[in-house]
Formats: C-alpha cells, structure tokens, sequence
C-alpha cells in the first residue's frame, strides 16, 4: 500500500522553483503606478469626505477643470463604496433566502420587486433619514448617497446569487457535502464559484445603472434642502444651472474616460479571469480576453512581494463555527404548522406596512388625487410602450445585422455597452435647450429622453442573440433560399428572442426610473415638463411633499409590477419554453 | 502512511438492515415514490460487491445512505458499526459524473478532502501528489478538469477518493459516461491496483446497470428489482481474476444473470401487465421511441432470429444495455406484439403481421394494440370521444395520474402515451396549449 515517491517528487518541485525568477518585469512596473497613483486618489478623496457639511456651502462645486481628476476620483469612490454594501449584502440575504424557506419566503419576493420599483423615487426619504443619523456632518450626505447608488445595484446582484446557489449542480453538492466540506470551505470552493459568472455579469450590469443614480444623487434638492456633494454629478448639475456647455463636455468627456479605465482595468480582467468557473466541462471556444488581466498574469515581482500575504492568509485558521443542529422536527404535521404560522406572521407584517402607508398618504390626499395620479401613470405607460416599440422597431434590424457579422459584432458591442453605461440624464438639458428654441411640444419631445439611455440594452442584447445563432441553422435557411420576410419570421426573430426580450425588459424598467428624470429638465433655469407620473414626483420631491411623494411611488410601482406580470414574465416564459436553443 | 488499524477481518465494513426509502411526499401517507424496500446488505473486507439493477432499482439511493449523503427513511445503516450519516472519513465516493470542480485544478480537486479534514497545506501536497501519481495522472496536476478527456476525469475522480484514505470506496456506476474503450482501460487498471493491494482501501462497493462490468469486477454480485428496489438475487463470482469475457463460465454467469433480471416478468406478477409498476391507468410506463419498438421487432422477424431470440443474444447484437433492453422487451409484451419467458422472447402473431407491414397498416395494428392493452391510451380517447368538444386539458390525466405515482412519473408516463398516441393517430396532442384533441386523426 504504498502511495507516494517522494524524492521524485521534490524534485519535480525543485526544478520549478529554479525556473522562476524574480526580477522584476514590465508588467510589475505598470501595475505599481497604477497602484500608486489608485493610492494617492484615494487618500486625497478620502480626506474631503469627512468634512462637516458647512463646507460644503462655503466651497461650493468649482468648475475650473483642475478639479475634475478629483471630483471624479470622489465619484468612483462612491461607487465602490456602494458596490462594496451590494456585494455584503448579496451575500448574506441572497445565502440566507437560498439556506433557509421562511427567509426565502419574505427575501425572493422583496428582492422581485425592489429590483422593478422605481429606487430614484425613495432619493427623498433616504436622504432625509441619513441626514437625521449624522446631523450637520457631511457623512450623513455621503452615506445617502451611497445608499442611492447602493439601491440601483443590490437587488438584481442579490438574485443571481440566489439563483446561483438554488441551480448548485447536484453532483458537485454530493461532492462537496461526501468529502465533508465545513459550511465556510463549501462557501468558497462550491458557492462562490459557480455564482461568479453571473454575478459578475449582473455586478457590470449594475455599475452601468448607477451612473445614472450618481448623476442625480450627488445634487441632492429635497424641499429646502439642497446639498451638492463634490463629485462629477454635482459639477454636471451647476454646469446645467449656468447653462456652461463647455463644462457639461467636460465631466462627460472625464466620464467616459473613468468608464472605460475601470472597465478595462477592473472588469475586463475579472471576466477573463471568472471564464475559468464557467460550470461546463468543456473550454469555451471564445473565451474572453483582457490585456490588463495577461499584463497582471505576466507580473513576476508583485505575485513575489504578495507571497507572505497569501501564505499568511491560508494560514489563518479557517472559521469552524461550532455545528449548530437545530432540533429536526420530524413530525409533518408540526412542521406545517410551522410554515403557516411563519406566512402569517409575514402576511401581517405587510398587511400593516400597507395600512401605514395609506394613513400616511390619506392625511393630505384624496381619491380624487390618487385617481389623477393613475391617468398620470397610464400617460407615462403609453410613454414607456411606444417608445419600446419604436427603439425596437430600429435596433432589432440593425443588431441582427451587426451579431451576424462577427467582425462588426466583435466592435460594436463594447460601444454599445458603453453607451448602456452611460448616464443620458447629462445630455437631458441640452436636449432642452433644442425644446426650448424650436418651441416644440414637452408632452412629446421630452418623451425620447426616457429611453436615450435604455435602448442599447436592446441593441447589446439582439447583437448576441444574432450572434448565436447556430450555424447549422443559418445554413438551412439558406440552402432552401429562406429569405426575407420569410427568414425573419422562421430564423432571425425566434432566434433572437429570449435575447430580445431580456433587451426589453432591462430597457423598460430602465425607462420607468428615467421618466422620473426626464419628464422635468432644467436649462439655464427654465423648466419644462411633460405630463405624467415622472414628473408628479420630481415635483413632489421638490416640493419637499411626503405624502405625494409616497403617492406617486406606490403607483408607479404598481404599474411596473403589473406590466412586469401581464406582459413581460408571460413572454419570457414563452421564449424560455419554446425557442430556447 | 497513517492507515488506520485495521481489526479482525471478521467485521462487517457496512451493515444495511431492513432498509425502506421514499422519495417525495412520504412519511404521511402520500403519493411518495417507494424505491427501497426491506434491503440487506453486508460489506466484507477484501471484497468487491456490485450493486446491479435497472434504473429505479434504488441502487444509487441505497450507496447514498451508505455514504451519509441521506438518511433512509426507515432501517439501519452501519458503516464500521457507526450510524451511516455519521462516517464520512470512513468512505469516499467516486461519481457517475466524475463531479469535479471545473474552477480547481487536478491537484486541488484531489486535495479537496483533505482540505476539507484541515490537513496542513506541506502534507496535502504531498499526499496528493502521491494519489495522482499511483492513479496514473503525474504531468496533468495543474490542468483543468475541461482540459482533460473524460477517461482522465474520471481518474482524477479516483485519485480524490483514494487520497483520503478510506476504508471503504463507494463508486456510483464509474463507468457508464465513458466510452467503451476507455472504461475498459480504466477497469482494468483499477482492478490492477486493487489486486496488488497498491489501494489504501479495504473494499469496494459499485453500483452497475451493466451485468458484463459487474461479472468482470466483482467478488459478489447483489441483483435489485425495480419498483421498488428489492435485493432478488446474491450470486457469488468465483471465476479467477484476470477474467475472460469469452470464457464459457463467464457467459454461462451473465445469461444467468440475464434470466434474473426478466425473472420477476414471468413469476411474480399474477397478470402480464406487472413489467410495469401499477395496474390499469396506475401503471408507471417508460418513454421508449415507437422507431426503437418497431426496429425491434424487425430485428426479432428478420433470419436468423425468425420471431425468437434469447435477451442475451439480442443486447450483444444492438448493443444495448441490459438496462436499455429490458425496458423495449416489456413494452412490446405490454402491447402483446412479444411475449417474454426467462432469457426468452418472442415475436407474437400481431407482433410477426407488424414486422413485414407497411406504414399504414402498422399504425392501424399499433393504434388497435395501443387501445386494447394500455389502459391510460384507452381512457384518454373515451374521455375525447365522450365531449361534444372533441377536447381536453392534459392537466386532468396529469392530476388522475398523480393520484397513483409521484410527479415525474406521471409526466414521464403521460408523455410516453401520448409519443405512442400520436404516431397511431388515436388522438392529437398541442404542446402550445396543453391539451388533447380529436381533429381528424384517422
């Protein structure tokens, strides 16, 4: 029963200590100005966010563009900041929701509807709550907005990871629980991994909406409190307040620039590097690449000075929280009991969350309001409906074109994930001033703003359904001359529709959040406005009046989830059901 | 090497006592599946014990229990004279699926229960790397398991269950997602280990649906019966290792083995219908393909057969599994187009007319056959022909179905129906709408 050769062994070790060395190389030498100058920003960020509040006022927003690098350091701080609480957060509610049916009980539910609801409407109470917890102090500024940006990323990330860990594939759960894995090791060999893919898709995804958060989160107006934080939303506000053009182009220009740093620096690299816990056995044919990320594997000194942290790390004795069994309640009939009385109490905890939202709302407001409020949200539904149908109308064509070519697909689909990246509210007031000086009606003009932002979800989306579709297929089609109308009905469009309707769905809900934005824009101190549920909050929160604020909320949230259930949720079951390939 | 002491020979490795499983809504007296029935079961050291059976035999559940991974619904489950969910350092497991993690590395897949046991990081390698060598791997530690084969994978499989050391090794049909070279290679180096005792292990128990793999490798052979799982057979296999399967002894063992597994067709089931679990609508039918049912019957009418032919015989010439064959012999006894006797079957008159007809009439035969002998076919055309409408939800047969047999067999069993429905044209079915209807099927 021999089982090891050890002096064969070592040596094969030794030989492939000799091989490496140390020195440092190219790539060591990028990576630590990077780190440096990330350093440096960040301490000198850091510093300005501590300050008491009256500065703020006495130092407002300075334009000069030597600022920017800083203003926009602080916004990516904020950012990271709230990705930090999102993934936190992720982890604990979507584990506790996958571990344990009565907290999935209360958590699918809430996250199901959180991630549909309109977040840019809760600004007001978010910011008047943070701002009571530290009274006078920035912090308490810094931390609404932080929860601003923090509500526009946690929901869809917590519900990947939940349907990560509901998908475990069975056999590596049977391995992992044979071999004996603590909860802890499980976490990080088992869970972790397999949710990585998806939650890194969804933590981009989640990046790219809270640009658009940060912009209107930073200038915060809530009644009479006005507070501009300095970052690059704040400089985009007082630039549009002062109709300066020239300002505007530069925060979006720094914009771009901090876009595509952090996606090359720190997306990219980590998708090249979570291709690997893809669950499929087989190497994927086109695995994605990053140049930072073969620019970090290429390092040879880092990896070095790092070793006595990686080693002191995997020393650390993992948790071994003491096995807690809680008594097995074997009887059915108890545990049923059980489950009911837990839905009970669930139930009546919303039932009176909804009582005292309707106290609330029904000291200042009448029937009659709340049925205006409806014909404002069937005005902004119309809205949302047509402008899907007329994005959709464009980019569907367009996409499958571009994803049936692989070398356009291949350029294109970065630009337009950028484009999804990037918050359209700071274009809004130049749109305005067009509005403005060609008198045209806001009812209508103002409307395409809604989807300025949303539509490349569309685009991105078709463009990779487009290209996946099987070759074989494509070959069919066009053995049996298939061709034009009859190709679209019997290829393109059932090919691409789950993809589609993914596309859609990211871009309506997107544009219920931007009506809030878009439906009021303000240029060199005009206001125009289009009727509807979006702008009744906007001026709900600038008015500083609760209870409409509340109001419009809870419709637009009603609207959101019915449309989600009646319209979306079928079709996605369809496409699931019939033309997945 | 830290083995542990091993005591007198004489003890049981593994004891199974009146073991009882049910899957699903159990316990309370609901439509839960039975897959274990009253099962025995002893593991001796120094033995190779294979588990052979037909899918729903619950041979798979019963190595489950054995391994701690659940816990029986009923009866004793020892594992070296401790309770079964409590050993998970006396067993390890190899799996059907290789179940490797695709993010870690050969060598960090085999280090898994190491880890998992807090053993340091120097002795882990070592061990490891040990495992890896004696298995076969040396050269592919920093691979990832996608860029190996699937024979490879499979060693890496090995070489985690043996780096732990255990007394006992579980392998859940080890085989049977590999092709037929490469696990005849990895048969034979494992029973080359084995029988140079170069295996840290004591015994093994493996689960097989394929009796030629089971002769070959085991010292004892346990034969289940599907629905529920019951132990019918205990054959003792005492041909001298290296095995030949041409070897009239080893033939004579599988055609033996061949009879047991059909037996329970011809002795316990008062009528013909008992292949299948249930009676009448409550019969848990398999989906088999009416290409595959009427291939069969070629086969069984074309020379040198002409109408009969032994099951043996037949699964060695389509290359099919015991497993994959018994369920088409059944479902051709269960329409009367064959009757099966022992190793025996044979075409009936029906059977023979259908074999050498054409199309049409071969659905005319199939829908009469389909009509007259599966209660379930018969009963959906009634209920059509009974409603002015011509229509009806497949959501009603599911529910009465339902009444009689877990979930996934009343699907399974609906859509078995509703395959052999639809190429007899006794009735259409709309996947869209989920529901039956008349339209002009003659």
């Amino acid at each position: 029963m021999t089982f090891l050769a050890p002096d064969r062994m070592n040596a094969g070790l030794l030989i492939r200590y000799a091989r490496r060395r140390f020195a440092p190389n190219r790539a060591d030498i990028i990576a630590m100005f990077m780190i440096a100058g990330a350093a440096v920003l960040v301490t000198q960020a850091a510093r300005t966010m501590g300050q008491p509040l009256s500065g703020l006022h006495v130092a407002p927003v300075n334009l000069d563009p030597i600022n920017l690098p800083k203003y926009a350091a602080l916004t990516t701080l904020r950012m990271f900041a709230a990705l930090a609480c999102s993934l936190l957060f992720t982890f604990v509610f979507a584990t506790l929701a996958a571990k344990s049916k009565k907290a999935e009980l209360v958590i699918v539910p809430a996250l199901d509807i959180l991630q549909s609801v309109p977040v840019l409407g809760f600004l007001t109470f978010t910011v008047t709550f943070f701002m009571g917890l530290f009274p006078g102090s920035e912090a308490g500024v810094e931390c609404a907005a932080i929860f601003a940006i923090f509500t526009a990323q946690a929901w869809n990330m917590a519900f990947s990871f939940y349907q990560s860990l509901k998908t475990l594939p069975e056999d590596l759960d049977e391995a992992a629980r044979q071999f004996g894995l603590s909860p802890w090791q499980r976490f990080w060999k088992l869970e972790l991994p397999f949710a990585t893919p998806a939650l890194v898709w969804n933590t981009m995804m989640s990046m790219s909406g809270s640009w658009f958060f940060i912009v209107a989160s930073e200038a915060i107006t809530v009644g009479k409190t006005q507070v501009a934080l300095p970052g690059i939303g704040a400089w985009l506000s007082v630039a549009n307040d002062r109709g300066d053009g020239r300002a505007v182009a530069w925060a979006v220009g720094t914009m771009a620039v901090v876009i595509i740093l952090y996606d090359q620096l720190l997306f990219r690299p980590i998708v090249a590097w979570a291709d690997k816990f893809r669950a499929e056995q087989t190497a994927s044919q086109d695995p994605p690449r990053s140049w930072f990320y073969d620019v970090i594997k290429r390092m040879r000194l880092l990896p070095r000075l790092m070793q006595p942290m990686t080693v002191a790390l995997n020393r650390l004795p993992a948790p071994h929280p003491p096995k807690i069994r809680l008594p097995e309640i074997r009887n059915p009939q108890v545990a049923r009991g059980l489950d009911w009385l837990w839905l009970a109490v669930v139930i009546g905890l919303a039932l009176w969350g909804g009582w005292a939202v309707v106290t609330f709302v029904s000291k200042t407001i009448t029937v009659g309001d709340a049925v205006q409020v409806f014909g404002l949200g069937a005005l902004t539904l119309a809205r949302v409906l047509i402008l899907i149908v007329i994005a959709s109308i464009i980019w569907v064509p367009i996409g499958v074109w571009i994803g049936l070519r692989p070398i356009w697909a291949e350029r294109i689909q970065p630009v337009a994930q950028f484009f999804a990246a990037f918050p359209a509210n700071v274009l809004f007031p130049a749109v305005v001033g067009v509005i403005v000086a060609l008198h045209a009606d806001p009812n209508i003009w103002l409307s395409p703003l809604m989807i300025l932002g949303t539509q490349w979800y569309i685009l991105f989306n078709v463009i990779a359904g487009a290209a996946a579709l099987p070759n074989d297929l494509k070959e069919a089609a066009s053995i049996f001359h298939v061709r034009s109308w009859q190709w679209w009905r019997t290829v393109a469009l059932p090919g691409i529709f789950p993809y589609y309707i993914t596309g859609a769905l990211t871009a309506s809900g997107g544009s219920w959040n931007a009506s809030i934005v878009a439906e009021v824009v303000t240029w060199r101190h005009q206001n125009i406005e289009a009727a509807g549920l979006g702008s009744y909050i906007a001026d709900a929160t600038a008015a500083g009046d609760y209870p409409k604020v509340a109001l419009g909320i809870a419709v637009m949230s009603i609207f959101v989830i019915l449309l989600n259930r009646t319209l979306w949720r079928p079709l996605y079951g369809f496409a699931a059901r019939r033309l997945h390939l | 090497m830290s083995t542990t002491f091993a005591p007198t020979p004489e003890v049981n490795l593994v004891e199974v006592r009146n073991v009882k499983h049910v899957y699903g809504k159990g316990g309370g007296g609901g439509a839960g599946l039975l897959v274990l029935e009253d099962v025995d079961l002893t593991l001796r050291p120094n033995e190779i014990v294979g588990l052979l059976g037909r899918s729903g035999s619950g041979k798979s559940t019963l190595l489950r229990a054995i391994s701690g991974l659940i816990r029986p619904t009923s009866g004793t489950v020892l594992v070296q004279d401790m309770p079964g969910d409590d050993t998970a350092h006396g067993v390890a497991m190899v799996f059907q699926s290789f179940a490797l993690f695709p993010w870690l590395t050969v060598q960090q897949n085999v280090e898994l229960g190491l880890e998992a046991r807090g053993v340091p990081a120097d002795e882990r390698r070592t061990r490891s790397l040990a495992a890896i060598d004696l298995i076969g791997l040396d050269g592919f530690e920093n691979a990832y398991p996608k860029e190996l084969s699937g024979g490879m994978r499979q060693r890496v499989g090995l070489a985690r269950a043996l780096v732990v050391q255990p007394s006992i090794l579980l392998m859940d049909e080890p085989f049977s997602a590999l092709d037929v070279l490469t696990a005849e290679t990895l048969r034979t180096d494992l029973l080359d280990l084995w029988v140079e005792g170069r295996m840290p292990i004591r015994s093994i128990l493996m689960v097989t649906h394929n009796i030629e793999e089971a002769v070959l490798m085991c010292d004892r052979i346990l034969v289940f019966s599907s629905n529920p799982g019951r132990v019918i057979a205990e054959i003792k296999v005492d041909l001298q290792q290296p095995r030949k399967r041409l070897d009239p002894a080893f033939r004579a063992l599988v055609d033996d083995i061949y009879a047991r597994m059909t037996a329970r067709t011809t002795t316990v089931q008062p009528a013909r219908d008992g292949a299948f679990p249930g009676l009448g609508l409550a019969m848990a039918l398999p989906i088999i393909s009416t290409n595959t049912l009427a291939g069969m019957m070629e086969s069984l009418a074309a020379s040198p057969h002409d109408g009969k032919a032994e099951l043996p015989d037949l699964a060695n010439e389509l290359n099919l599994e015991a497993d994959e064959l018994l369920p088409i012999a059944e479902t051709l006894q269960l329409m009367r187009f064959a009757e099966i006797e022992g190793r025996m079957i044979r075409l009936t008159p029906v059977g023979r007319k259908y074999a050498v007809a054409e199309v049409d009439e071969r659905k005319q035969l199939f829908a009469q056959q389909l009509l007259a002998y599966v209660p379930l076919a018969a009963h959906i055309r009634r209920v059509l022909d009974d409603r002015t409408s011509r229509q009806a939800p497949a959501r009603r047969f599911r529910d009465e179905l339902e009444d009689f047999m877990s979930e996934d067999y009343a699907e399974e069993t609906l859509d078995a129906v509703i395959t052999w429905g639809r190429y007899a044209e006794i009735f259409a079915f709309h996947d869209d709408s989920d529901r039956f209807s008349l339209e002009d099927p003659g």
